[in-house]
């Protein structure tokens, strides 16, 4: 049986504790929240803190607020970190204002983990890559590499950076979304953009410091948009995006004469970060979602997807069915049943939790 | 006695061991924790092909907590599963041939203190060179992996000729000449291999381990620790998964024994997910040429068949999964001259061995894929063309296979029927299409592993006063039900309840031998051996009653817990008061059975493998919807029909169909055991690409289809009340069927498995550029075939025997020959 | 690294373990999975990666299934945890079990506690799921054995058996 490595456990009761906690131990303390991340690279040994930090006790950690009227198209709303997936996909109230999120948490790993697995431990879902999610043993036969133990990025050995992949799904969707983070220290706290959380680096894919704990996410509920997610996995479930397509949009007007006001595109898992599609985007604006707009865009965003050989399916096609999948997205945007679709590739998973299109 | 309607047998029925595995009381061996036990870790090369220089454990052996550390010089005696290739060491002595290969053990008192002081062993490695893959097994002058075999790294060489095929392909309208290769997978049974061994009160060592093959880890462990067998005891526990990956005796259960032997004390190793991988055994990458000629009726005329195997790093059971590469061809349909030439090679990775259809899964892909081409350039229905060529019951094939009934014509028509084929083939939209495919699968092998006249099987039942009986046999339980077919025999015989019976089954100690739960011959072979023994009982019991009751004894009957006279059922007594009157007659009660499978007709050196009592059937339609622009493909639904002979538990065979199904849908679509090799520039590393089950991907509850499950009943009487295979053979055709209906959904071939959208994108690229619409391997390289064995077929007036003298094996090492 | 002597059973829980109140003492690195199995002996619960990639270590706390082998024994304290053992009323199976055994739910039995535990979680919030309910809900487990189709048929059976007059779990066709 895989065994965790020792480690002192502390369980603050509030965020000021655990920020003092984070503060007094340094780097050698890390946080745990649902665990399903951190405690499979413990066991790897690709993580080894002198200090784990449960963050299960601490009071409002997985709140959900409201502020204004999300119902009527204008409020924010406000996600603890702490809010495992299940928590959010059983909130119809979120498949309504925030789509995109509700549609990615219901589609991460399986049921049986997003009933742990948290909202904040998602979007500080360490980089992913085949040279790395393995054993001590099997790393040891390949003289480790540059993100644990070793001076090789085995994936592209030139690269002087990690090209580990960004997994994450809310991370996308919560862009496209708009979204804030809300990060709390001993030295006080600071509210950024969600997409300012992330650098395109495998090791450093996080601006966040190690003495700061990811404690809320606010999205604005604003009226006139729409949003969704898309993503790809060989299975129904288990496995983490190899692709992800999350767009947001606000329309004006309605029926033939909906137009794209504004626009969000979103690529995960092509790179070490979230990428934004910003010309893909930018594109759409003032236009109606026909099916030229939706092409060129999709051109435009697949043109920025970096995927490597580091993920399952071969890199190759991940990139040339980005293009597929932006369409995939807009096509839903634009109103079209794109159930059959989401079919083929969730293996039917979605019908039974009422995705619609 | 008079023949009576069953009460058990064909009644779907809850399996006997069923209670305790839905209550969690089943113990599999890692369940097993005994007073002062210790837990052991393997240390593993990090190299693919090293020799090993130096290996210091002091530091790992002075840490507080680790009880004994083990290396090679400990355990040097040499065993394997096959007699012809004894090549493995429990702990590698000079050199290491993957990563992953064991050099040592530490045994500590936790398990975490036993991982983490293996990195305090050192180990001084001289690097050899990798040999990947086939090609580099093929080239001449490099390091060698092991010092036997045919030359080189060329582990084995066979090639037969079963009549003149130059003559059946001048004779032949069309030839057809197709390359498949079938990637590698492996079995992934949930449960990870686990022992635990121990030393009895009395000074023997005892071992509890997830082992599909009890008695031939009893021998090899008294081969290894240099001990009687009569002082080693093996006590197979109920395999979580087996599939055939706990077929071969490991390095770890030998760790273990010998460990609690110097320890005095009960040590337990329980494998990672990685480590499994690792040790795999699982299905051999084969490349596949197939060379036949047809009539324009679609009568097959000749067939020639090369294999070339990816074997991994030790032998396991890969010289007969060579022969099994090219067994089978033969009895589906009627091939009437047959060539058949297999190499296998050594190559730097886990050795490959039995999964699932052991070593005939491969050819049946390519076969059935090239018969769907056939059928198309012959323009006749695929199905039909199966209908036209297949093979007749108890004939003797061009390689001496003598078959048993076939069931598989009606097999391919129910399909046919159930799916609405008629309306479906080549008239779906273009995405949608189905596929058939067929194949057969042996129920036992004819032969044992080690030559030897013995039973394959052996039953002894115990008759107890309170009218329970217990019967014993080593066969081992694996999920597949095996104890339930021994209890409902037993019972079905005895007339009694399942639930009066008790099973004692995989102890060495306390059960007669029974070879394994592999080459599906426990249902056959473990059943005619308990129908045997059960009817001696019987006959004790109908004796004793038949005096009693003043009834002839051929009107008695043994139902319902009773032995009464047909013609007067109320006339009768109860089973227990049968036994007392038997016992009193006769003295304690006990008899014994056995099975030893009929003597093959096919006489030819390596005729030893493909032989078997009876042949199970099977035919299966697929349904795909595949996406013309990225290529993603869905299986929404399977229809199978699989020619059972008898279904004993209905209920059990249909979770068999349907777990074939499972796993070869796995195979067709996502499940692949491959490597990375890092750039040779930089590195020697050869690494499992995904040993996790997060990334070796098997079918989840949301991939799986629906499945129609047809049962074709035609009772074989070489079966236990008609019953032959099922565990094996409804796997076979799945993937074929995959490849074939993706030809249908969009026109072109993959040649290969796993089909991936990636293939199916760049295939239909091929198509749009002009070049053949297939994906799949280009050719067949050059290999030195020895002179082929000819054996003139049955009707060509051969009996069985080659005309040509067998080559002597050319190997100096291992001079023992055995058929297996 | 630091590589441990022998570690003490330091941490100490007591926690609600198929209706009981429970304590149990154990190294402060054991998960859940472990404490079960090593440290209170019900070995019921299975592991096949210790990962969170297979699923075989379910159990259920407070009341949702949960991968046992991702969950620290010290997280445990004052929660409620049901295990396979757990299931069944003295000798009285659950209905999910008694189909389960009937319907060929069970092959190798290894992955079957996991199935249990997380079909009775999906039941006892939703007591009439469909068909990809199911799919979906167990989808969070592997079986190598049974292609999950008599698994689901299984569930099925009991969702009749449990709204029965009686609701006693009998399903038809299964004998002792």
């Amino acid at each position: 049986m895989m065994r965790l490595p020792l480690f002192r456990y502390e369980a603050p009761r509030s965020i000021e504790a655990a920020a003092r906690i984070l503060a007094a131990e340094g780097p050698q303390a890390m946080l745990l929240a649902g665990g399903t991340d951190l405690l499979p690279n413990m066991k790897r040994r690709q993580q080894t803190p002198a200090v784990v930090v449960g963050l299960r006790q601490v009071a409002g950690f997985s709140a959900f607020g409201t502020t204004g009227k999300p119902a009527n198209g204008d409020g924010v709303i406000t996600l603890g970190a702490g809010m495992t997936l299940t928590q959010i996909g059983r909130d119809p109230r979120l498949a309504t204002w925030a789509p995109a999120l509700w549609e990615a948490a219901m589609q991460i790993a399986t049921p049986h983990l997003r009933n742990t697995a948290t909202l904040g431990g998602n979007l500080c879902l360490d980089t992913r890559c085949n040279y790395y999610d393995q054993n001590y043993e099997w790393r040891k036969a390949i003289d480790f590499c540059m993100k644990k133990d070793g001076k090789t990025c085995w994936v592209a050995t030139s690269s002087p950076r990690c090209l580990a992949v960004s997994s994450t799904d809310t991370a996308p969707a919560l862009i496209a979304l708009g979204a804030q983070v809300r990060l709390v220290s001993s030295a006080g706290e600071r509210r950024i953009t969600l997409a300012d959380l992330y650098n395109n680096d495998g090791m450093q894919y996080l601006t966040r410091r190690p003495d700061e704990i990811l404690t809320e996410v606010s999205v604005e509920v604003r009226a006139g948009w729409k949003s969704t997610y898309w993503k790809l996995r060989r299975r129904g479930s288990f496995d983490f995006p190899v692709l992800s397509v999350a767009a947001a949009a606000r329309f004006e007007g309605s029926g033939k004469n909906a137009r794209v006001a504004e626009a969000r595109i979103v690529l995960g898992s092509v790179a070490s970060r979230p990428l934004i599609a910003t010309d893909a985007a930018a594109s759409l604006a003032g236009k109606a979602l026909d099916d030229a707009t939706i092409a060129a865009a999709a051109t435009l965003a697949a043109n920025i997807a970096k995927p490597m050989d580091n993920t399952d399916f071969v890199l190759g096609w991940r990139k040339r069915v980005t293009a597929d999948f932006v369409t995939y997205a807009l096509r839903h945007l634009r109103g079209d049943d794109q159930r059959p679709v989401r079919e083929r590739f969730t293996h039917h998973g979605l019908l039974a939790i009422g995705v619609k299109a | 006695m008079s023949e009576r309607p069953h009460n058990v047998i064909g009644v779907p029925r809850r399996r006997v061991d069923a209670r305790a595995k839905v209550t969690g009381q089943t113990r599999f061996a890692d369940d097993i924790a005994l007073p002062r036990m210790l837990y052991c870790k393997l240390l593993r090369s990090p190299h693919p092909h090293a020799r090993i220089v130096r290996i210091d454990t002091a530091r790992a052996a002075a840490h507080p907590g680790v009880h004994l550390v083990l290396t090679g010089k400990d355990l040097p005696i040499e065993y394997g599963i096959l007699p012809v290739s004894q090549d493995e060491q429990a702990l590698c002595v000079d050199k290491v041939r993957f990563v992953g290969d064991p050099i040592a053990a530490v045994i500590a008192r936790e398990e975490l203190i036993a991982f983490e002081a293996l990195d305090l062993i050192d180990v001084e490695y001289e690097p050899l060179a990798t040999i990947a893959d086939p090609s580099d097994a093929l080239q001449d002058g490099l390091d060698r992996i092991h010092e036997y075999g045919e030359e080189g790294n060329v582990h084995k060489r066979v090639a037969f000729a079963f009549g003149d095929t130059e003559e059946g392909f001048a004779a032949a309208d069309h030839i057809f000449e197709d390359t498949f290769f079938y990637e590698g997978n492996t079995h992934l049974p949930i449960e990870q291999h686990a022992s635990i061994a121990a030393v009895d009160p009395d000074g023997k060592v005892c071992i509890w381990s997830s082992t599909q093959t009890p008695h031939y880890l009893h021998r090899a462990l008294a081969k290894v620790l240099e001990m009687s067998p009569a002082h080693i005891r093996v006590i197979a526990t109920p395999n979580g998964g087996g599939f055939g990956g706990k077929s071969d005796p490991f390095n770890h259960e030998i760790v273990v024994a010998k460990a609690a032997l110097v320890l005095g004390r009960p040590v337990k190793i329980c494998l990672n997910r990685e480590e499994v991988f690792y040790c795999h055994r699982g299905r051999h990458p084969v490349l596949m040429q197939f060379k036949t000629g047809v009539k324009k009726d679609g009568t097959i005329t000749a067939m020639h068949l090369k294999t070339l195997i990816d074997g991994g790093a030790y032998g396991s059971y890969g010289v007969a999964s060579t022969f099994y590469t090219g067994a089978l061809q033969t009895v589906t349909y009627k091939v009437p001259q047959y060539r058949f030439e297999g190499c296998r090679v050594f190559t730097n990775k886990p050795p490959c061995g039995p999964k699932r259809g052991h070593g005939t899964v491969q050819p049946r892909f390519g076969q059935e894929i090239q018969l769907d081409k056939i059928a198309e350039r012959l323009a006749i229905d695929p199905a039909e063309l199966r209908l036209r060529i297949v093979e007749s019951p108890n004939a003797v094939t061009a390689n001496y296979m003598r078959l048993g009934t076939i069931g598989l014509a009606e097999c391919v028509r129910r399909v046919v029927a159930r799916s609405q084929w008629a309306e479906k083939f080549r008239k779906l939209p273009e995405g949608r299409g189905v596929g058939i495919a067929c194949s057969a699968y042996l129920s036992g092998a004819g032969l044992p592993i080690y030559w030897n006249a013995m039973p394959h099987s052996g039953v002894q039942i115990k008759l107890d006063r309170g009218g329970g009986v217990t019967v014993f046999c080593g066969a081992t339980e694996i999920g597949q039900g095996s104890d339930d077919v021994l209890v409902a025999c037993v019972a079905e015989v005895l007339g009694i309840e399942p639930f009066d019976i008790r099973a004692v089954t995989g102890d060495t100690d306390l059960t007669p031998v029974d070879l394994g739960s592999y080459s599906s011959r426990v249902t056959l072979m473990m059943g005619n051996a308990a129908i045997q023994a059960a009817e001696r009982a019987r006959e004790l019991l109908a004796d004793a009653v038949a005096a009693h009751l003043e009834v002839p004894k051929g009107r008695l009957v043994f139902a319902a817990r009773r032995v009464f006279d047909s013609e007067d059922p109320d006339r009768g007594i109860t089973f227990r008061e049968a036994v007392c009157l038997a016992e009193a007659k006769f003295g304690t009660l006990g008899t014994v059975g056995s099975y030893t499978p009929p003597r093959s007709p096919a006489l030819y050196k390596g005729g030893g493998v493909g032989p078997s009592p009876t042949y199970s059937y099977s035919a299966a339609v697929v349904e795909v919807e595949v996406d013309p622009s990225t290529g993603w493909i869905v299986v929404p639904r399977v229809w199978i029909a699989h020619d059972i002979g008898r279904a004993l538990n209905p209920t059990l065979v249909r979770g068999q169909v349907e777990g074939g199904v499972y796993m070869g849908l796995g195979e067709a679509l996502m499940e692949a055991q491959v490597f990375r090799r890092l750039p040779a520039k930089l590195s020697n590393a050869l690494v499992h690409k995904n040993p996790s089950m997060l990334e070796y991907k098997s079918p989840t509850a949301l991939d799986m289809p629906e499945v129609f499950t047809d049962l074709i009943e035609d009772p074989d009487p070489r079966g236990p009340f008609g019953a032959k295979e099922v565990g094996q053979g409804p796997l076979l055709p799945i993937m074929p069927a995959v490849a074939n209906a993706v030809y249908d959904a969009i026109g072109v071939r993959i040649d290969e498995v796993p089909i991936t959208p990636e293939k199916i994108v760049k295939a239909l690229e091929a198509k749009k550029a002009g070049r053949p619409a297939r994906y799949g391997p280009a050719g067949f390289p050059t290999v030195q075939w020895p002179e082929a064995l000819r054996v003139p077929p049955p009707w060509e007036g051969g009996d069985g025997h080659a005309v040509n003298d067998p080559p002597r094996p050319r190997s100096d090492k291992k001079v023992k020959v055995i058929h297996t | 690294m630091t590589i441990p002597n022998e570690s003490k059973k330091s941490a100490h829980i007591t926690f609600q373990l198929n209706g009981e109140t429970t304590e149990a003492s154990f190294a402060p690195y054991k998960t859940l999975l472990e404490v079960l199995r090593e440290d209170l002996a019900l070995t019921g619960t299975k592991h096949g990666c210790e990962l969170g990639e297979c699923g075989a270590c379910a159990v259920l706390v407070d009341g949702e299934p949960v991968l046992s082998c991702l969950v620290l024994g010290l997280e445990c304290e004052g929660r409620e945890v049901l295990t396979v053992e757990g299931m069944a009323e003295a000798t009285d199976l659950h209905p999910l079990q008694t189909a389960f055994a009937d319907l060929g739910g069970a092959q190798c039995g290894y992955c079957t506690p996991a199935f249990l535990l997380t079909a009775k979680a999906l039941l006892d919030r939703n007591p009439n799921p469909s068909r990809d309910e199911i799919r979906d809900a167990l989808s969070g487990a592997l079986c190598r054995c049974t292609g999950y189709l008599q698994i689901f048929d299984a569930v099925e059976s009991a969702i009749v058996a449990i709204a029965a007059p009686g609701g006693n779990g009998s399903t038809p066709g299964g004998r002792r």
